[in-house]
């Protein structure tokens, strides 16, 4: 019984080892990766097999930022809509509050694509 | 007013609220407290009139059920100073000899008497290990 | 197997170790595959703990009484729904299942945020490490749920029976995922501070989960008041016990923060305020944690060594200060981009809501600790009672729901007092109807039940005002038919309308709350069979005893000897409404009771019977007289003539002697109205938090934002 017990342990230990160290294999295994600029910067090429999927655009955190600033402004624009429909705005505070939102909207729309260049 | 002062004045209005009911509370909490005690912290302090927690191990031997009314003496946890309860009310289900339990008592007339429904056992040993004579199989 | 239990514990804490490490390093120095290997060990710690977890399981339901554990909590007669429950019934289980629970959990977490957050997400590691290795910790050095004794003991010593309920199956899981999802807000904020970024990628990281933690914790609290109340004998649903409160304080600064946030969303307000209900949040999780097993307040639940309570106080510490130097190294960061506008504002409210909420958990934690206050004061311990809590949490709890029914109707930034007129009309006309309506019926004069009842008036018409206009909304855009309407406004504005659902669902919740706590008729008297008593508009009347023998009749898996009992026919109106039958078991208990007394001699549980409608509960529970000098002389004659493997012939006489010559039982009988609105308001809000939690089909939100994409572009044509 306790020999089992000590290769069921061996086994654990070692598949273990195995996943936690596979980050620091892959990224042994190609040397030009290099370290990423910078604290925070999450770049895709020296994360290993797991980590970001080559698909997905974002190359940085500001970019994520970005990203997460948009939709949650896409929410506003239409939870603002919502709010006239619903008569808790009158006409013209809702024209000036969609306005002022669609021209922030505008301007991170912007930064997305200035950064996307870069 | 301009803005920023008006925002400042709603800041010092709310903090004041704020510190007035806090010490509101404070003060009731203090007066309206009931003191825990344990038995032979109780003979020397007990005013009659004044309710009082009274903490302590029941006593092997001293319980005794009458229809509604449980008597039972506690006595201090390491030992020692017995108090004679006279208690009606619910009785938990964990409720026995050698227990702890709290209860609300007040001195009326030489008689100590357990406010009603102010029995609280505590539940046993749950995440310790039950003392020997406890050992129960179910 | 016990040998592999105890193997992956201390795996376990390598690998927390190696992973803080790691985490640590990987951040600082840029070397983003050490802050993955991290992330891996957290995966790989709730591999392990699954392993450690299962190997207990297969104890307790293999009856491998060489554990410890196993043998304290757990015995052959215990039925097997019971021996798997029984893992967490004891200290040193409990405490693996919540390091399992926040493996797991911090693994989700980690996973969704695999591609964002890369430095705030690598110093969370570092966090849910650091907590999950100080609960492997406690275990390994002070309470090791794979101790084992050898030669095992044949039998163990059985679950407690006030435990052998099926909620208990339910309640600790639901409230330890709540408390271990709490810690993951806390992480992510320390990390948020550590890594110098609170934003809005942050914000919607951390939203679902402070969510999540939100929802758990609720219907863990939730499942532990009808416990108490359907399955304890004392007839109530909440007793601000110390163990209570402990959980419910962590869940009102959860609700604080989750409006607040929106705040912090729309107008990059209270960045402060946020992250410190994020931090006390977390703390106030683990105090909880730490009050049920320390022993420090005397509470029905206290329970738990002396020896835990030192190491909790330096983690708690720790958090604290660390939380505080935190905030304040990094206020520069976190000042507010805009100002309050107005007080009449959506903004307002959730300000005023947050506060309310704060203030309800001050006055919860004053009362829950003031023990060890008034002891460090004054010198002398002493405690504050129900009526003390609820004369501050009442007039808290209507001012709550009152504005849960204002937010939803005002707007953002600044409300116009003809708007306020437009939008308020109705629910204020509901409130003054339900005024007129209670006092014209000649409800009692309950000042504060009939303002919550006006209250949730008022919640009900602001939010069925909201469903209303929203799905002619929807029709004049869209032109749907009303049934589809409704659906697609909830689908397509989810933390909107689930956010309504939800406050529904605590309007009747409150509405149970009033009704059962102030219109209660409660009755404790002593019946013999024939006689009757009013309890309320109803009589009831103890028709004949009841008595049953293991293993004959034990249908609910008791586990007790002997259970005496009654039938009681309850009457309205000379119309028979219900029946109901308590009972009280009596268990063994091994001792110098003689081989009869021992049979019956253990702590006696009292089970509940009730009828419970959409209007009313009827409860009832039954002390029988088992110390008549009848009963006790068979007792004791068995006692001296029989051998122990014959004395349950004594217990069949004791039995036929009851039900023939019955004595006088004590009966506990409570009418309370509405307490199903408290289980019903409860399922709404679970309802309304699934919606508000349930993420949109990404099918949705690429329409949505190629739209508004276009209306973006046509918004340029037009400036």
């Amino acid at each position: 019984m306790s020999i089992l017990i000590a290769i069921l342990t061996l086994a654990l230990v070692a598949v273990v080892i195995f996943v936690v160290s596979a980050p620091l294999r892959s990224s042994r295994r190609r040397p030009d990766a290099g370290r990423a600029g910078g604290a925070g910067e999450d770049a895709a090429r020296a994360s290993g097999a797991d980590d970001v999927a080559l698909e997905s655009p974002s190359g940085s955190a500001l970019r994520g930022d970005l990203e997460a600033a948009r939709e949650a402004k896409y929410r506003e624009i239409r939870d603002a809509e919502l709010d006239y429909r619903t008569g808790k705005l009158s006409r013209e505070d809702y024209e000036a509050i969609d306005g002022a939102l669609r021209a922030e909207a505008i301007e991170i729309l912007n930064r997305l694509e200035a950064d996307g260049e870069g | 007013m301009n803005p920023a002062r008006k925002r400042t004045a709603r800041l010092i209005v709310a903090l004041s609220a704020a510190v007035v009911l806090a010490s509101a509370l404070i003060y009731t909490s203090f007066s309206a407290a009931s003191p825990a005690l344990s038995p032979s912290q109780l003979l020397r302090q007990v005013q009659p009139g004044r309710s009082y927690q009274l903490t302590g191990t029941v006593v092997p031997g001293s319980v005794r059920r009458q229809a509604a009314a449980l008597d039972f003496s506690v006595e201090d946890r390491a030992g020692g100073t017995a108090i004679p309860i006279a208690y009606t009310g619910t009785v938990p289900d964990p409720f026995r000899e050698g227990r702890e339990v709290i209860v609300t008592v007040e001195r009326q007339r030489g008689v100590y008497v357990g406010e009603r429904n102010s029995l609280i056992t505590k539940c046993p040993s749950k995440f310790k290990t039950a003392p020997p004579g406890e050992k129960q199989s179910y | 197997m016990a040998g592999l239990g105890r193997a992956c514990l201390l795996l376990a804490l390598a690998v927390c170790v190696y992973g803080i490490g790691a985490s640590l390093y990987g951040v600082r120095s840029g070397r983003s595959e050490f802050s993955g290997s991290g992330r891996r060990c957290v995966y790989a710690l709730a591999g392990i703990l699954t392993i450690a977890f299962a190997v207990l399981e297969v104890a307790f339901l293999g009856n491998d009484f060489a554990f410890n554990t196993v043998a304290s909590t757990s015995s052959r007669t215990t039925p097997a729904f019971y021996r798997a429950a029984a893992v967490w019934s004891s200290q040193e289980g409990s405490l693996l299942l919540w390091a399992w629970l926040l493996s797991l959990w911090s693994s989700l977490a980690l996973f969704l945020t695999r591609r964002r957050l890369r430095d705030v997400a690598a110093y969370a590691t570092s966090v849910l490490l650091g907590l999950a290795g100080f609960f492997i910790a406690l275990m390994i050095f002070y309470a090791n749920p794979f101790a084992t004794t050898r030669p095992a003991p044949v039998e163990g010593a059985g679950l407690d029976p006030l435990l052998r309920f099926p909620t208990m199956m339910i309640h600790p899981p639901m409230l330890y995922s709540g408390y271990t999802l709490c810690t993951i807000p806390l992480a992510f904020g320390i990390g948020a501070l550590l890594a110098r970024r609170v934003d809005a990628d942050w914000i919607k990281a951390i939203r679902r989960f402070a969510f999540a933690a939100w929802l758990f914790l609720g219907v863990g609290i939730l499942l532990g008041a009808r416990w108490s109340y359907a399955e304890l004998g004392w007839g109530g649903y909440w007793g601000w016990d110390a163990v209570e409160n402990a959980s419910l304080m962590p869940w009102l600064t959860g609700t604080a923060f989750l409006h607040s946030l929106m705040i912090q969303e729309k107008r990059g307000m209270l960045k402060v305020w946020n992250i410190s209900l994020v931090l006390a949040t977390g703390t106030l999780a683990i105090m909880g944690t730490f009050l049920v097993r320390s022993g420090i307040l005397n509470s029905i639940h206290a329970f738990g060594g002396a020896t835990l309570g030192v190491p909790f106080v330096v983690v708690i510490a720790a958090l604290i200060g660390g939380s505080i130097y935190l905030v304040v190294s990094r206020r520069d960061m976190l000042r507010s981009e805009h100002r309050l506008d107005s007080l009449l504002s959506r903004e307002s409210i959730f300000i005023a809501n947050n506060v309310v909420l704060v203030a309800l958990c001050f006055v919860i934690f004053w009362g829950t600790y003031f023990p060890l206050i008034s002891d460090a004061l004054t010198g002398h311990e002493a405690s504050v009672g129900p009526p003390w809590f609820d004369r501050y949490t009442v007039p808290l709890a209507l001012v709550l729901v009152l504005l849960s029914g204002i937010g939803p109707v005002i707007t953002w930034r600044r409300a116009t007092l003809a708007n306020a007129r437009r939008n308020f009309t109705v629910p204020v006309l509901a409130a003054l109807v339900t005024l007129l309506a209670l006092l014209a019926v000649g409800v009692p004069q309950k000042p504060f039940a009939i303002a919550m009842f006006c209250c949730a008036a008022f919640v009900l018409a602001s939010i069925g005002q909201e469903f209303f206009r929203g799905v002619n909304a929807r029709r004049a855009m869209a032109g749907e038919a009303a049934p589809v309407a409704l659906l697609s406004l909830v689908r397509r504005n989810r933390r909107r309308y689930g956010g309504y659902i939800v406050h529904l669902g605590i309007a009747v919740l409150f509405v149970g709350v009033a009704a059962s706590s102030s219109f209660q008729h409660a009755s404790e008297l002593g019946l013999s069979p024939g006689q009757s008593t009013r309890v309320g508009a109803y009589t009831v009347r103890y028709v004949r005893p009841t008595a049953t023998i293991t293993p004959k009749d034990d249908r609910a898996h008791t586990g007790s000897t002997l259970s005496l009992g009654a039938v009681l026919a309850v009457y309205k109106h000379g119309h028979h409404v219900a029946t109901l039958q308590p009972s009280e078991g009596f268990y063994a208990a091994a001792g110098a009771q003689g081989s009869v007394g021992s049979l019956i001699g253990g702590q006696p549980v009292s089970h509940v019977s009730m009828d419970a409608g959409a209007t009313r509960d009827i409860w009832s529970a039954i002390a029988p007289n088992i110390e008549t000098p009848e009963l006790k002389r068979i007792v004791s004659i068995g006692n001296r003539t029989l051998p122990a493997e014959d004395a349950i012939v004594a217990i069949g006489v004791l039995a036929r002697t009851y039900l023939q010559h019955p004595p006088q039982a004590q009966f506990h009988l409570i009418v309370s109205p509405l307490v199903m609105w408290i289980w019903l308001g409860g399922l709404i809000v679970f309802g309304g938090g699934l919606i508000a939690i349930w993420p949109a089909p990404s099918a949705v939100r690429r329409r949505v934002a190629v739209r508004a994409r276009t209306r973006d572009a046509r918004g340029l044509a037009r400036a």
